[in-house]
């Protein structure tokens, strides 16, 4: 038994040193910077509690950051999420080009996302980029798209969802490549109707997919700002400054170590209430087949 | 055979070279540097790099990093993480901050001789302007710039304007840039007046520009105070914003600095204000004829000079530090000075550049390359504090939020000048 143990701590051991070393340790590191303030010009960091976080409270752009990605969250997330599982459904029947459909599908989620927001750049030129120009056969007018602090988060969150929604498609697919036909054969045998099916069988069968997705969706949703370096640097008037974004640019612009510290705590504590929320409220609610 | 015999004599010659000597000769330098504009000039940088080791045997690597502020980010994250460059080429207008990162070392540190003294007295003095402080030099005019206007003279013409005379007062600009606005049947702007970058990065490079002309200072010499709340501050944003509020002659909102060329080429603008580093660009892609004016002024033209220096860092050893400074001597020469410009449009740095051959044949061709030059006189300073990027951040907010019409100009350089002085407030203390 002890034996048995020790040997299942030597198989554990090399990835709780990596984790330890690469997530759990800096994250101490970040809490302890947090309470000490910025050091400047070689004196050490003097002790200032919790100073920084109460000059966070009393800091606007702190809000806003907050409140675009509570936002920027809300509407990524089951976006990509619906848009994900109707790609997939579409796809998982017999179709002709079903590959190419596919492969298009999926296309985004290869390239990578400087290029994306490279491309999308132009999608977003006014007047004669591909929007305003597609608008303007309609009688559209001029959209300053990434230049008007109205239209700006949601030209990022149009990004982001064209950007996931194909890699949260290839998880959906997968499931539904996997569910037996004998389950369709019997619904039909009783007279179900195909939304009955879906909402009764397909969609409960894909609800582990689906933890899945919205657990690495919540995660993007807070995760990834490449296109928002490339597109906005969190402008105008940072209406498209979202949270990592906020504290890039305070550590690394700013060089305000203890604010970046901070702020990393503040949305290390928002990551672990979500995935709180996932695993422990909705986690239970899955069924595993 | 011959390899072998190359290889022996290799050795041989370094066994004979004194080991001291050995020790100091620095083989390989690295540099970052930005790209502000369009064209091939990291193809160009590379050349020089090139050219350099053929001469000298030093090899120098030339790292592309983005532009001005991006390079400043990589530059001090790789030198705290210990592997970075022993040079690079920032905006000049980061001396204090760069200082404020403790980070730098000045030239009289690396020893200047009264040769060295006498190639740095031989810059424009108004490129020395951001590189001086505590007595000491700091850093080397390299990209410098002002900024011009560069306008289509098909539009001008096709608008029934002179398109050899360009306004020179506000007032006329915002009447010239609202005559060039050409409209679709339907009432669809296709042609803007004019338009000027307010993204982040470059808002306060426009602004700057603009604060001059109506002949206001934004900021202290020693970079602790800024002067964003004054009268003819206020009255710089308000004309900015008017050319799109009151006379239409802009976008409403916010112009981003990469669009602008695509759009001038485009002929989506007909006006846009640009570093002097873009001309060559231009002069290469455009499909009409095209000139180069200095801005405009309130009463009299203005501008702002901008664009970036050599400095050097401590984190490099005596002897790098050295080897970086005779490559600065090297590129900044006359004739590398006036090739640069040629092939950019960068101001030459030195008036000795402009008595080369090669630069008066470039500029008896295609005159518009001496526009920038002779409005040397009326530029000032770009914007240099201390915590610069972060207060570069405050004022584009406000300039942003003022641009989208969200805030009046006086509600935004107040807000602007209540957060600045909150971040500056231990620099003047000290």
């Amino acid at each position: 038994m002890r034996r048995e143990t020790i040997h299942a701590y030597l198989l554990l051991l090399p990835a709780l040193v990596l984790l330890v070393a690469f997530t759990h340790w800096p994250a101490i590191e970040t809490l302890i910077d947090s309470l000490y303030a910025t050091p400047h010009g070689g004196h050490p960091a003097p002790f200032v509690g919790f100073d920084n976080y109460t000059d966070l409270r009393d800091d606007p752009v702190f809000w806003q950051a907050l409140r675009n990605n509570a936002i920027y969250a809300a509407a990524t997330i089951p976006a990509s999420i619906v848009l994900a599982l109707l790609m997939a459904l579409a796809v998982n029947g017999a179709l002709p080009g079903r590959s190419a459909l596919r492969l298009a599908y999926f296309l985004p989620t290869m390239l990578p996302m400087i290029a994306v927001a490279n491309i999308w750049l132009f999608f977003y030129t006014p007047d004669y980029g591909l929007f305003d120009q597609v608008l303007g056969w309609f009688g559209g007018g001029r959209h300053n798209w990434l230049g008007d602090a109205a239209t700006a988060l949601p030209a990022m969150i149009a990004v982001a969802v064209w950007k996931e929604a194909g890699f949260f498609m290839i998880f959906y697919l997968a499931a539904l490549q996997t569910m037996p036909t004998d389950l369709r054969e019997a619904a039909a045998l009783e007279g179900s109707s195909r939304w009955n099916y879906f909402r009764r069988v397909t969609l409960p069968l894909l609800m582990p997919t689906t933890l899945f997705v919205l657990v690495n969706a919540v995660i993007n949703a807070f995760r990834v700002i490449d296109h928002i370096v490339v597109m906005t640097r969190g402008g105008p008037d940072n209406a498209t400054t979202l949270l990592l974004y906020y504290i890039y640019e305070t550590g690394f612009r700013f060089w305000d170590t203890a604010t970046a510290a901070t702020l990393t705590i503040v949305l290390l504590a928002i990551l672990a209430l979500t995935a709180w929320l996932q695993f422990g409220v909705l986690g239970r609610r899955v069924h595993y087949r | 055979m011959l390899r072998r015999r190359a290889l022996l004599t290799t050795s041989a010659s370094l066994l004979a070279a004194p080991a001291i000597l050995r020790a100091q000769t620095v083989q390989q330098l690295t540099f970052y540097y930005p790209v502000a504009v369009g064209g091939p000039l990291a193809a160009i940088i590379d050349g020089y790099c090139k050219a350099y080791q053929q001469e000298t045997g030093v090899a120098v690597d030339a790292v592309y990093a983005g532009d001005y502020s991006q390079t400043m980010i990589k530059a001090v994250t790789a030198i705290r993480g210990g592997t970075g460059p022993q040079f690079a080429v920032l905006l000049a207008a980061e001396m204090h901050s760069l200082q404020d990162q403790d980070i730098l070392v000045s030239l009289d540190d690396i020893g200047l001789d009264p040769d060295a003294r006498t190639w740095l007295n031989g810059f424009y003095p108004a490129f020395m302007a951001n590189s001086h402080a505590d007595g000491k030099t700091w850093s080397v005019p390299f990209q410098r710039s002002t900024a011009v206007f560069y306008y289509s003279k098909a539009a001008f013409q096709e608008s029934g304007l002179d398109p050899d005379r360009f306004p020179t007062t506000w007032a006329a600009l915002a009447d010239t840039a609202a005559k060039l606005v050409k409209r679709d049947a339907s009432g669809k702007v296709t042609r803007w007046g004019i338009k000027m970058a307010g993204d982040l990065g470059n808002a306060q490079w426009t602004f700057g520009a603009l604060a001059n002309q109506a002949e206001q200072r934004l900021m202290n010499d020693a970079g602790t105070e800024v002067y964003f709340n004054q009268p003819k501050t206020i009255e710089a944003m308000a004309f900015w914003r008017s050319l799109a509020e009151t006379h239409h002659a802009a976008p409403d909102g916010v112009s981003n600095w990469s669009q602008l060329s695509p759009d001038f080429l485009e002929g989506n603008a007909a006006i846009i204000q640009h570093t002097t580093g873009n001309l060559t660009n231009l002069r290469d892609k455009a499909q009409f004829p095209f000139g180069v004016a200095g801005l405009a002024g309130k009463n009299s033209p203005h501008t702002v000079v901008g664009g970036g220096n050599i400095y050097f860092f401590h984190s490099a050893t005596p002897a790098e530090r050295q080897a970086a400074l005779r490559f600065a001597r090297w590129i900044s020469a006359p004739e590398r000075a006036a090739d640069w410009s040629i092939r950019t449009g960068y101001i030459a740095t030195s008036p000795a550049a402009y008595e080369t051959p090669a630069l008066k044949e470039y500029i008896a061709k295609f005159p518009a390359a001496n526009v920038a030059r002779t409005f040397l006189p009326v530029a000032t300073g770009e914007l240099s504090v201390h915590e610069n990027q972060r207060v570069y951040k405050t004022l584009t907010d406000n300039i942003q939020a003022c641009l989208n019409g969200s805030m009046t100009p006086a509600q935004a350089m107040s807000d602007a000048q209540g957060e600045t002085d909150r971040i500056l407030r231990p620099y003047k203390r000290a």
